[in-house]
């Protein structure tokens, strides 16, 4: 693969990796120039995430060959990887909140002098590194007072403290709003013109648009193909990393609009008190609720659940009052959620998926209190085929199916309880193509079976590709409402960011 | 789960048979009869306590209810001569109240299990000396007794918990009928009711139980009330057993003892894991090592130490029983 050229900072080949009853990697090449970045795509369960983790040293690969300026390395263990320079910028933040900026940059190699820590030499590294990554902020701050961009910025300083010549960074922007992603992108290009090589994972193809020098494709585990600078763009990534093309993935029908199933007036929620919300869903309506992250859409589908009680105004449910204090009474009245954050609150991990797929239905099939296995088993049944809940058994552990199969049984376990109304919050987050596919299917068909849709996104394409209707949400507010004649890329972003003029 | 069960039983058998050989008279029908008892009496505040590490709790006041319920058992029956069923009725009453009250302070008041039930043990404690002025009293009324009356149903409940009931020659202490009983109503209760999976969710996972529509603080609440009403069950064993109540001692430790059966018999203390029948095999291990070192000729002084020792042995044992069988299940798979 190297033509000859200067030798790569980073070259792997033929990496091979197993678990029980998973190959996540055949094979995979890659190679990484000295400051480039290499964007990394593919699919949920292709093995970005994997070969990440051997790359870091966290996992030790079971076959194939790593060099690092040609030179043969093996890393036991992340401090390998640290000495030889290559650093990963984990999605979930590793920082100290309770400790300051210097202590959590210098971690476990504090400057020390006569055994004490030297603070005064501490600082002065700490401030040098972050003004490294555009932070002009004092050493002593405490880690868990900055917001999430820029708590991602002192774990890049860290790395770079450590003589990082290779950052890998896993969905970076996942949880950033779109200043904190600008942000970044000026700190990751600085780096780039410092020489340092970064490898981007994420699955928004804007970004990798924007800063990539090349794209590497994976699909189920082996190398898809690869794009240069000039060949970068929106449909030949989708094409490498699915077979297929975008206008596929979004197959809506026009449902004739039908009775109101969900009315909320004037509701004040407890993140946002100060603006009261008013939105209606109908039957066989799919409203889709954009905006920036932090813009209180979720907060406002956990009170409408019940999660976080409404502190004032109505919710009405086939206009019928309903005083709704917890997600118990939701669900008595019909409204179901499907939250965003899976592990945390879709799912109970350890538990099979029929565990999890009957949950929310076990009250209700049960007669004094007894579980009712056939019940159960039924409404497993239910959920795993018309997801496509791919598991080998009812039995299998939650904790050991994919992301996309995770989320299907999130969404599977509401089906049973035929909701009047099923509130989805960011449905498709960090799942594959192939799974949102599914996903998408399973809404529109919902929809057409005369349920109300109503769901959280922060893709721009899944708003406009789904949505009958939609509202944005700006700081609490909703800013706009858009018909689908309205919807557009444009309208949502001035929305979202409070322009209102240009609406 | 199943494997986690077969090692402690082995534990088990392992320490019977290295006792009955190292001193046959520990099989005498005598030691047999004691050893079923007090692990009875073990096992039924062990199961209790075990309802609330399964959602990820703990209850460090159980010893300190048991003495309490024992001491107003006595007080009503040798000093009020309250009638026997009402007495017997007023402590259960007042444990569970004793669950509520925990139950509501963890789930409304927010206060976290540890600190709660660790001012219930001292407040339990000090309440039961204050009553008694830390005197000793039994449930039994003597002639001389202010409360002497209703001699002969005082009796028959003595029969009832803590008497025998011959099975050819040998005698069956009666709080194993107890234990049974109740083991067998918890295992139903744990596996078989909707109930029991929402305690075991919850203690995976309690938001994502809560997402789903279940009322969390209710069935935590309900996991305090009966380990709460085991306690004060076994304070009303424990009350018959000893004639004789000592308000600053009896039921002390207990909640240790508690807790590390829960542990051994494989509940772990992150919750959502945990079973019946461990809980009772692990409370049984736990007796049996004292009676052994008494059997053996071990220092008594000694016994704190060995048990913990075991405990400690039994809990890393377990990790690496998971850990291979998780690698053979990895090796079958692929």
């Amino acid at each position: 693969m190297s033509e000859g050229k200067s030798i790569p900072l980073l070259e792997v080949s033929g990496l091979q990796k197993s678990f029980p009853g998973v190959r996540a990697l055949c094979g995979i090449s890659l190679r990484l120039e000295k400051g480039e970045v290499l964007a990394l795509i593919g699919e949920n369960g292709a093995g970005k995430s994997t070969l990440m983790k051997i790359l870091a040293g966290v996992q030790p690969a079971d076959e194939g060959t790593f060099r690092i300026q040609g030179e043969e390395v093996h890393f036991r263990n992340v401090n390998d990887a640290m000495a030889k320079g290559i650093a990963l910028i984990h999605q979930e933040l590793n920082l100290c909140g309770n400790l300051d900026l210097a202590a959590n940059i210098f971690l476990g190699r504090e400057p020390r002098r006569g055994g004490l820590i030297d603070e005064i030499k501490m600082k002065k590294g700490a401030e040098k590194f972050l003004a490294q990554v555009g932070l002009d902020l004092p050493a002593d701050t405490l880690a868990g007072s900055l917001p999430i961009g820029k708590q991602q910025l002192v774990e890049i300083a860290k790395a770079l403290s450590c003589d990082a010549r290779a950052l890998i960074m896993d969905e970076p922007t996942s949880s950033l709003s779109q200043r904190e992603t600008e942000t970044l992108f000026e700190v990751v290009k600085n780096l780039r013109a410092k020489g340092i090589s970064v490898i981007y994972i994420s699955h928004r193809l804007g970004e990798v648009k924007e800063l990539a020098d090349r794209v590497t494709v994976f699909r189920d585990g082996e190398n898809a193909g690869e794009l240069n600078r000039e060949e970068i763009d929106h449909s030949n990534m989708v094409k490498m990393m699915v077979g297929r093309e975008l206008s596929e993935i979004y197959d809506r029908k026009i449902h004739p609009p039908s009775k109101e199933v969900l009315s909320v007036e004037n509701l004040s929620c407890p993140s946002f008190p100060e603006h009261p919300l008013a939105l209606k869903v109908h039957a066989g309506e799919i409203v889709g609720i954009a905006g920036l992250v932090g813009a209180g859409r979720t907060e406002l589908l956990q009170t409408i659940f019940g999660v976080t009680p409404a502190l004032g105004g109505t919710i009405e449910v086939e206009g019928e009052a309903r005083a709704i204090r917890a997600p118990s009474e939701a669900i008595a009245s019909g409204i179901a959620l499907a939250p965003e954050d899976r592990k945390q609150h879709g799912l109970v991990l350890p538990m099979s998926v029929r565990e999890n797929c009957s949950l929310p239905s076990l009250l209700r099939d049960s007669s004094g209190g007894w579980t009712n296995q056939k019940m159960e088993t039924e409404v497993t049944r239910e959920a795993v085929e018309s997801m496509k809940i791919k598991t080998p058994h009812y039995e299998q552990v939650a904790r050991f199916l994919s992301g996309g199969n995770q989320q299907k049984i999130v969404l599977g376990k509401w089906l049973a309880m035929r909701p009047k109304l099923l509130m989805l919050d960011e449905p498709t987050r960090g799942i594959d193509i192939g799974a949102k596919r599914e996903i998408y299917k399973l809404m529109e068909k919902l929809a057409g079976e005369g349920m109300a849709i109503l769901f959280v996104s922060s893709e721009m394409e899944e708003v406009l590709g789904m949505s009958d209707r939609a509202y944005v949400m700006h700081e609490g507010k909703i800013s706009g409402e858009l018909s689908r004649q309205e919807l557009s890329e444009e309208a949502i972003m001035n929305l979202a960011t409070g322009n209102l003029q240009a609406a | 789960m199943k494997k986690n069960i077969l090692g402690i039983f082995i534990l088990l058998v392992a320490i019977f048979v290295i006792t009955a050989l190292i001193n046959p008279k520990f099989l005498n029908a005598y030691n047999m009869q004691n050893l079923i008892k007090w692990s009875s009496l073990y096992a039924v505040m062990s199961l209790g306590v075990a309802f609330v590490i399964i959602t990820g709790g703990i209850d460090l006041s159980i010893g300190s209810v048991v003495g309490l319920v024992a001491v107003v058992l006595s007080i009503c029956l040798k000093l009020e001569g309250m009638d026997p069923w009402s007495a017997i009725g007023l402590t259960l009453v007042l444990s569970l109240a004793i669950g509520l009250i925990h139950g509501w302070l963890i789930t409304k008041a927010k206060v976290q299990p540890f600190v709660v039930t660790l001012c219930g043990l001292l407040v339990y404690r000090s309440v039961g000396r204050w009553l008694t002025d830390n005197q000793s009293i039994g449930p039994i009324p003597l002639e001389e007794d202010a409360g002497y009356a209703n001699i002969e149903q005082i009796q028959g409940l003595d029969f009832i918990f803590s008497g025998k009931i011959a099975l050819g020659s040998f005698n069956l202490p009666t709080p194993a009928i107890f234990l049974f009983v109740l083991a067998v109503a918890s295992a139903v209760f744990l596996r078989r009711t909707i109930w029991g999976r929402y305690l075991f969710a919850l203690g995976n996972n309690e938001e994502g139980t809560r997402y789903s529509g279940i009322n969390t603080d209710r069935m935590k609440i309900l996991a305090y009330v009966l380990c709460s009403f085991f306690a004060g069950i076994a304070g009303i064993l424990f009350a018959f057993e000893l004639d004789s109540v000592q308000p600053a001692q009896t039921g002390e430790f207990y909640e240790l003892y508690a807790i590390a059966a829960a542990v051994l018999g494989g509940c772990s203390l992150r919750g959502g894991e945990g079973s019946v029948l461990g809980v009772v095999i692990a409370a049984a291990v736990i007796r049996l090592i004292y009676n052994s070192i008494n059997m053996v000729g071990i220092s008594t002084h000694l016994e704190f130490g060995i048990l913990g020792l075991v405990i400690l042995l039994g809990v890393i044992g377990d990790e690496f029983l998971k850990k291979a069988v998780a690698r053979k299940q990895a090796a079958v798979k692929t």
